[in-house]
């Protein structure tokens, strides 16, 4: 059995001198299995395919008002190119040649034409903590570390979807958090839900806080003291079992550190939700989370083993792990999916593989986006998708494109040139319409060659052609850094999101074409001066349907409320995924955003059944953060 | 030669006739009924298979540009004999153009003539538009080389009737989708589905436009636009012909030599020719909040399925505001007026007081929102007389007086006068009734005021809401707005200061009894034909009958009448009215319609028959207190 503890560093210099904590330096005096630590975020990064680590430690690492790390980000350095800063991805200090062309050219954006955030919180906006005096007192009394501070408050109020972002940047939130609490482990938890029961008050329970469904925002009209549950001090391994390859994990750790130290033993956990930098085991629980290599590991709910989760009536789990059992209705999918309404998650049992032998990237160019859904559709059939097959259309091709880095070498970039003329003028290829499918091969070395060769079979019937590592490396890149791409847009006037869907193979085509026609047209009604970015991939296969993944994004310049406006367009692209047989979420969940769909996602009954656990569970509304139902 | 090149659907993957001919037989629809037609009759799929490809084959048009630029060619030279001129609203073209590229696109054309579909298609073709492919009934097939002909300028055929024949319809829905899907040309067919022979537009019917529908509410196209498109003509080139139709005389049927002999109108005058493109009417904007998704999202989407009952009463809807935007956009030429008012004053009319009246209509016409071609600075006397030139052959200028030209009354014996008399009220009706889709609503609230027994606004509405109920298959109303429609009449005959109301009253005004009594007068010959129709069922109907057995009954009936003199009801005649009236009674329940091997056959309730026409004649109080609004 593990105990470890590795990434738990301290990552602030500065103390908040949490207002009533009764001392730092005491509570650690406690050392205990439950010893309080001083809570901060993510602490190094994951290596993956793209990036580099470790992270430098001891100060704040993460923006407060934009994605990920403060230390990487897109700029335009003084010659006006664009470059990526920072060290942590493979992206980091290079020069892009072509991006500002590309950026101006799809959104008729200027670098002229800037916003710029606040530069630091403002702590006088921040609306003043509900507190209740006799839950301190019970908390102080528990010795479990928590803070009152406006920057931690505020920091757990919210997710990263645009209009939270947007707030960050311009505005305040009506409702945060009053109170953060940092337990260590389950019974840290057992003691905060069974306060807040005492005293009646809210619980939010907080992972990675990468939610893009409004599910960590505080409802409004929330009177009681809302308590941020944050586990994020909960990451260590408790144990893995290489006989049953399972390994016991407390909810709070975060992707990275997880696949950081299972790999010290030799295993790998294989979930690579894009957001796994920052997200933690507990949220993907929370929310059916989805990772790029759920052809070889599976997704959430095939992963998952055991669950223990605290809840106001107490603690659920099951009595053995197995690797299936029938015993009614699994209870784990009332867990799964539950986003925060039930309970919070402490310790998963999670099953473990063998790092991989051998990795390798690929992609397939197609002469258009029919062919390459056809040639996704039959490999799905023929059962080889690899690791991870992904087709995107040619916005998004091009968009990855522009992130091409400026090559160091004449013979490279003469290399470039015989590509592009083999493929557009040999081949026949439209450059404006052929797109572009990227892999992942992962496993023994001899059996991903042989792997490779069928799925490059299978590409050539339907008109593909082999395309090299690179661009498939490339592709898997742009899930990283789009999100550090957003707050570029956001400096100027462009603004935009992902969503994501599932939909039946022989809808694909036509709702991938409807939804992108909807938001060009929904953007034209609403006096929306630029024409969009309105792009997508089918990101995932299944044996009868595939995930498919939008980005969209504007230049508002000229428009008075560009959020409300963005929110209305992505509205109405959900109306329009809904009407072509597409589902309201394939992973991101519903959270509070996409809520007022779900009695048509899944009949008056099933809310209903969906309800009345909540009802039993929770009578009193603890975990009263409002999602889902 | 001219240079062709339309602008085409931005979606349009290129193909050849013969190529979506395989596409649709190889799709999965028309695949699937194979399949289930083969295990239910035991049969091999490949002969099903075979008859499916000869159904195709009777269906399917070969559009060649050849023969499109030949029949261009002959068609420029026949409309030039005919009509005097072509007008076209140029920014109906141009959105027309505009709506090509962007989605899929239905025309619904008006239909009163065979020329309706020879002219758009020369039109799109002269605008440099893409020709469309045109649903056409199958009796075409019959004439020679022409049939071919027709097919080879991009006309499709259906069977009039295929209701129970699983196969046939599979085939052709497909065939439909697939070129609409395709975005392969514009789609034609016409809401009324035949040519309406009295010139009122006939109600709709609804099985091509729920195909044409269904690729949408399936997603398979973003969006598709309906194209209203309103055609009318000074002077109908099949006008007499319909005026016997009407009268039981029957219908030739479609041959070549037939058209040959047609040859002889060439020499005569047809006036002018309107056609005004509408604004395409976006699907998807009509569907916004009104269709559930669910049942199409559940089953595969190549399954045939039963359209649920709210998709069905949608694409009801839809058909019915696409006929009101046709009748909101026809144009109508002085003439229409002048038989109006003539029908209003037979025998004779003196011909300034003709003039007078006429230009009184033109006045009450735009109130109500008519769209008259008045050419400008045409005095009414001229407009007059040019009409009544180019109408010779229905009425004429004898010493001042304007009277019906039923040529040949004097010598005849009885039966010979009413018959001439009858075909000349007939074509004269046929303009008059141009007008009636545009009065109908103010019009039916006169006429209601007359039969009501006082001027209480519920009693009125409540007369009123039985003549739309009587007259639904007459004129078109939008289905479930009676309250609506009534509110529109009575603002309608405000503005024109012939009716006021109060709280409580509905009456005329002294200035407006005129106004009141010529509209009531206007639809006087469907009050009082339908009376002698429903007095006939009542009296005489006592066993089951057919369509095909009441129509020359009931005839026969009028017809005595006519002779003795005792009604003076012409239009009675027309088997447009009576079968009108039948189904209507049939909607109200007063008669019962049953199918059986041999087609459909009824049976008369005779005392509610005889209700319904006591709610004519007498003036009988509200039975029910209507709604609150009022």
């Amino acid at each position: 059995m593990y105990c470890c503890r590795l990434g738990a560093e301290w990552l602030r210099s500065k103390r908040p001198s949490g207002k009533g904590s009764p001392g730092a330096g005491q509570q650690r005096a406690g050392v205990s299995q439950c010893m309080p630590r001083w809570p901060r975020r993510p602490k190094a990064s994951w290596p993956g395919s793209a990036i580099v680590w470790p992270a430098e430690l001891g100060q704040e690492l993460l923006k407060w008002n934009g994605w990920g790390y403060n230390d990487s980000k897109f700029i335009f350095n003084k010659k006006g190119q664009a470059e990526f800063t920072g060290k942590r991805y493979r992206l980091g200090g290079m020069v892009l040649p072509t991006f500002k062309e590309w950026i101006e050219k799809t959104f008729g954006a200027s670098l002229e034409h800037k916003t710029t955030s606040r530069a630091s919180l403002n702590v006088n906006d921040v609306p003043p903590p509900i507190v209740n005096e006799e839950f301190l007192q019970d908390l102080r009394a528990t010795k479990i570390s928590y803070s009152q501070d406006a920057e931690d408050r505020v920091f757990r109020a919210h997710g990263h979807c645009l209009h939270e972002i947007f707030v960050l940047r311009e505005g305040m939130f009506k409702r945060i958090p009053d109170i953060v609490v940092w337990p260590v482990c389950h019974e840290d938890v057992v003691k905060i839900v069974e306060l807040a029961c005492k005293h009646n008050l809210c619980i939010i329970p907080f992972g990675g806080g990468t939610s893009v469904s409004s599910a960590l925002e505080c409802p409004e009209e929330e009177k009681r003291m809302i308590i941020s549950l944050d586990t994020s001090q909960m990451n260590r391994i408790l144990w893995i079992d290489e006989k049953n390859l399972t390994a016991c994990v407390e909810a709070g750790i975060v992707g990275q550190d997880l696949e950081k130290q299972l790999a010290e033993s030799g295993f790998c956990t294989g979930h690579e939700p894009d957001s796994m930098e920052f997200s933690s085991l507990g949220g993907w629980v929370a929310t059916r989370a989805s990772g790029m290599k759920k052809n070889i590991y599976g997704n959430i709910e095939d992963l998952v083993i055991h669950i223990k989760m605290v809840t106001p009536r107490g603690i659920v789990e099951k009595n053995c792990q197995v690797p299936r059992m029938s015993t009614g209705p699994d209870i784990h999918h009332f867990i799964m999916g539950s986003e925060g309404t039930l309970g919070v998650v402490t310790e998963v049992t999670i099953k473990i593989r063998p790092v991989p032998e051998y990795q390798k990237y690929g992609s397939v160019v197609f002469p258009n986006f029919e062919r390459g859904v056809a040639c996704l559709r039959e490999v799905a059939k023929q059962r080889c998708a690899p690791a991870s097959i992904r087709l995107v259309d040619n916005a998004q091709f091009q968009f990855g494109h522009a992130l091409k880095p400026q090559v160091a070498s004449i013979f490279t970039s003469f290399l470039d040139g015989l590509k592009k003329f083999y493929i557009t003028k040999f081949k026949g290829f439209d450059p404006n319409i052929l797109c572009v499918a990227t892999l992942l091969f992962e496993g023994d070395r001899e059996k991903v060659l042989q792997h490779e060769k069928q799925v490059y079979d299978i590409a050539t019937k339907f008109g593909g052609l082999a395309a090299g590592e690179d661009n498939g490396q490339r592709g898997y890149m742009l899930t990283f850094v789009i999100a550090y791409l957003r707050d570029l847009g956001l400096d100027y006037y462009v603004i935009g999101e992902s969503f994501e869907t599932s939909v039946p193979w022989d809808r694909v085509l036509d709702l991938c074409r409807n939804v992108k026609e909807r938001i060009v047209r929904e953007c034209k009604e609403k006096g929306v001066q630029f024409a969009p970015l309105s792009t997508c991939r089918v990101t995932q296969t299944y044996d009868a349907g595939a995930c498919v993944y939008f980005y969209f994004a504007f230049n508002y310049r000229g428009i008075s409320d560009p959020i409300h406006v963005y929110e209305q367009i992505e509205r109405a692209a959900r109306e329009e995924i809904l009407a072509n047989g597409g589902s309201l979420s394939h992973h991101h969940g519903v959270g509070k955003l996409r809520k007022r769909w779900m009695k048509e996602s899944i009949s008056d009954v099933g809310l209903g059944m969906l309800r009345s656990v909540k009802e039993y569970v929770d009578p009193n509304n603890i975990f009263g953060n409002k999602n889902l139902l | 030669m001219k240079c062709y090149t339309p602008v085409i659907y931005k979606g349009l993957s290129p193909c050849k006739p013969n190529a979506i001919k395989s596409a649709v037989l190889q799709s999965e629809q028309v695949q699937y009924v194979i399949k289930q037609l083969a295990k239910e009759m035991g049969e091999s799929p490949d002969i099903i298979q075979e008859e499916a490809m000869e159904i195709l084959d009777e269906m399917g048009h070969r559009m060649q540009l050849g023969a499109v630029r030949f029949f261009a060619f002959t068609l420029s030279k026949i409309f030039k004999q005919l009509f005097q001129r072509v007008c076209v609203n140029e920014e109906g073209m141009q959105r027309l153009q505009h709506a090509i590229q962007e989605h899929p696109v239905v025309l619904l054309p008006s239909h009163r003539s065979y020329v309706d579909f020879l002219m758009l298609s020369y039109l799109l073709y002269t605008y440099d538009l893409a020709l469309p492919v045109i649903a056409a009934g199958i009796d075409f097939l019959g004439m020679k080389i022409v049939g071919e002909l027709l097919r080879r300028a991009g006309a499709f055929f259906m069977r009039r009737s295929f209701g129970g024949n699983r196969l046939y319809w599979a085939v052709f829905a497909e065939y439909v989708k697939t070129m609409l899907r395709s975005g392969y040309a514009p789609i034609e067919f016409f809401l009324e589905g035949t040519r309406s022979r009295t010139a009122k537009t006939l109600t709709p019917k609804f099985g091509l436009l729920s195909i044409v529908m269904e690729p949408f509410f399936k997603r398979e196209v973003f969006d598709t636009y309906l194209v209203p498109i309103s055609i009318s003509y000074e002077r109908i080139l099949e006008e007499s012909l319909y005026a016997y139709e009407l009268l039981g005389v029957p219908k030739p049927k479609e041959s070549t030599s037939g058209l040959l002999k047609a040859r002889r109108i060439l020499s005569d005058n047809f006036g002018t020719i309107h056609i005004y493109v509408g604004q395409p009417v976006s699907l998807r904007t009509l569907a916004s909040g009104r269709i559930s998704r669910c049942p199409y999202n559940l089953v595969p989407r190549h399954l045939p399925q039963k359209p649920s009952e709210d998709i069905q009463e949608f694409v009801s809807d839809v058909a019915y505001k696409m006929e009101l935007l046709q009748i909101e956009n026809m144009v109508l030429s002085p003439w229409v007026l002048v038989a109006a008012v003539l029908l209003q004053n037979l025998p004779a009319m003196e011909f300034e007081l003709l003039i007078e009246k006429t230009l009184w209509l033109k006045g009450l016409t735009q109130t109500f929102g008519g769209f008259i071609e008045w050419p400008d600075n045409l005095c009414a006397k001229k407009a007059v007389l040019s009409g009544l030139t180019l109408h010779s052959n229905i009425a004429g200028l004898v010493d001042g007086h304007v009277v019906l030209n039923d040529k040949g009354v004097e010598d005849g014996a009885v039966g010979e006068i009413v018959f001439r008399h009858a075909l000349a009220v007939l074509m004269c009706a046929t303009y008059r009734n141009q007008l009636l889709n545009v009065f109908v609503r103010p019009a039916l609230v006169a006429v209601a005021l007359q039969m009501a027994p006082s001027f209480r606004k519920e009693e009125v509405y409540s007369c009123f809401n039985f003549l739309r109920d009587v007259f639904s298959d007459e004129f078109i109303f939008f289905p479930g707005i009676s309250l609506k429609d009534f509110e529109e009449g009575c603002f309608l005959l405000t503005k024109c200061d012939a009716i006021q109301t109060s709280q409580q009253e509905i009456y005329p005004t002294d200035k407006g009894s005129g106004t009141v009594s010529f509209l009531s007068a206007m639809f006087r010959p469907f009050v009082e034909g339908y009376q002698l129709i429903f007095r006939y069922l009542s009296k005489e109907m006592k066993e089951a009958f057919t369509e095909k057995q009441f129509i020359p009954a009931v005839r026969n009936f009028v017809f005595q009448l006519l002779e003795k003199g005792s009604t003076q009801c012409y239009e009675a005649l027309s088997s447009d009215m009576q079968k009108n009236a039948l189904s209507a009674l049939v909607q109200l329940g007063a008669v019962k319609k049953k199918k059986t091997p041999n087609g459909f056959t009824y049976n008369v309730n005779q005392e509610a028959v005889g209700k319904i026409l006591d709610m004519f004649d007498a003036r009988i109080p509200v039975q029910k207190p209507v709604a609150a609004r009022l």
